[in-house]
């Protein structure tokens, strides 16, 4: 069986990428486009380290197969700064120390960007419940909601 | 193993039935992929069917709603008015997992990968709802209640795709809900689950009800004694008492680590009760 030859858009670019049936779009990531930064926590989708967006939407790259990337636009963690500058979301959890080892912060990130471009002003109740589905097992969580209530209060200028 | 992301439900239908190996229809892939990694399953084919209009569409029908069975536990979210026509079977379908997991998974597969526990299947029961099957043999409609049979085991021939749900017309002074038990407050395999539909009249009295429980026995059940427990009444301490009972005599549940037995008859009897109070407020408003 010929690899499948699939064109998509990952932070904006135009990419392409030959992958097997059975890759997943987080294989596709780490070890085709040496996109790295999402990690593979689980690889079940109960952890959430591979959260990335599809067409806006944010999902465990996991879940996905590659070919169903075809004319997608994904966003992944490298597409959160610019260039240089941080994003608030990542400027907020280094001020608060909301990580420890790191393996879930890419995904943490990912989820908190797609909570605060739906929802700007966020109760700390809707942060919990939203990155429900990202676990950490170093922080205890508050330092990254507290990171995450920071960081939009500062984007909506608060 | 092939993968196939056909445009229309005949292409879909006829790569299943052409297909001599197993073949499994992709939807959200949030049970499907989980098992395909860990060879519970090991397909030879793969139909996306995401790629086919209906099946990723909500639109209102007859008075009542139909929703493609590949349409995300986000969109019916997003979908106002669904949400506040039927807003048990919403509650329900975004139970299931986190919000990464609500982004793909959808009601399809949530009654297709057969788990008697599955949460928007005794929402879709209680509400009603009916299945549109498209197979080799043309459309047929089943109710939700007919689809599954046992675990894993589903009423579908060879070939055959569940492509939409049609929740029928809402009656005025209706109201629904769904409830499920998990030990804690997020993301858990229901224990005990119970959806009631139920309509008044202008008095309040009861004149229709539908009760349906998940993870009490091999698939999720309408219960028809505890809605009779309900028609009647105007859902008072009385007929809750008896539509506990009602609830607790239709379990036959297994015993495993998410609780014993006898747990989970008394979990169904209580959550049937506080699902129908909340059908009942919902009723009064709607």
């Amino acid at each position: 069986m010929s690899k499948h030859h699939i064109s998509a858009t990952v932070n904006g670019d135009a990419v392409e990428f030959l992958c097997e049936t059975e890759d997943t779009l987080l294989d596709v990531l780490r070890d085709q486009l040496g996109l790295t930064g999402t990690k593979e926590g689980c690889a079940t989708g109960d952890c959430g380290a591979c959260s990335v967006t599809v067409d806006g939407r944010l999902v465990c790259s996991c879940l996905m197969l590659g070919v169903e990337a075809k004319g997608k636009s994904i966003g992944t963690i490298e597409g959160i700064a610019q260039g240089e500058a941080l994003h608030p979301l990542q400027r907020k959890f280094l001020e608060h120390a909301a990580l420890q080892c790191g393996i879930c912060t890419p995904g943490f990130l990912v989820a908190a960007k797609s909570l605060l471009e739906k929802s700007p002003d966020p109760s700390e109740t809707e942060v919990r419940y939203w990155l429900a589905g990202n676990l950490c097992r170093c922080t205890g969580y508050d330092k990254i909601v507290r990171a995450v209530l920071d960081a939009a209060a500062e984007m909506r200028g608060a | 193993m092939r993968y196939e992301a056909p445009s229309s439900l005949d292409q879909a239908v006829a790569l299943l039935v052409n297909e001599r190996g197993e073949a499994r229809v992709l939807a959200g892939g949030t049970d499907l992929l989980v098992q395909m990694k860990t060879e519970v399953i090991e397909p030879v084919l793969v139909v996306d069917i995401k790629g086919i209009a209906e099946l990723c569409q909500i639109k209102e029908e007859g008075g009542g709603f139909r929703v493609g069975a590949a349409v995300t536990g986000a969109e019916l979210k997003e979908h106002a008015k669904l949400q506040s026509t039927w807003p048990g079977v919403v509650e329900a379908a975004n139970l299931i997992g986190s919000t990464q997991i609500q982004g793909r998974a959808t009601m399809g597969g949530n009654l297709c990968n057969g788990s008697p526990a599955a949460d928007s299947v005794p929402a879709l029961i209680a509400a009603g709802a009916k299945a549109t099957i498209v197979g080799p043999q043309g459309r047929r409609d089943l109710p939700v209640e007919d689809v599954m049979l046992a675990p894993r085991k589903l009423a579908l021939a060879k070939g055959e795709i569940i492509a939409s749900f049609l929740l029928p017309p809402k009656p005025a002074r209706s109201g629904e809900a769904y409830l499920r038990f998990i030990p804690r407050t997020e993301m858990d395999i229901a224990v005990v689950g119970c959806g009631v539909c139920l309509t008044l009249d202008a008095k309040g009295v009861c004149t229709a009800a539908r009760v349906s429980l998940g993870a009490v026995a091999a698939r999720p059940l309408l219960v028809a004694p505890a809605a009779a427990a309900l028609i009647g009444s105007k859902v008072d301490d009385a007929a809750l008492r008896k539509l506990d009972a009602a609830a607790q005599a239709a379990c036959q549940p297994i015993d495993d680590k998410r609780g014993t037995k006898e747990y989970r008859i008394k979990v169904a009897g209580v959550l049937a009760r506080r699902a129908a109070q909340i059908a009942l407020e919902r009723a009064r408003k709607g």
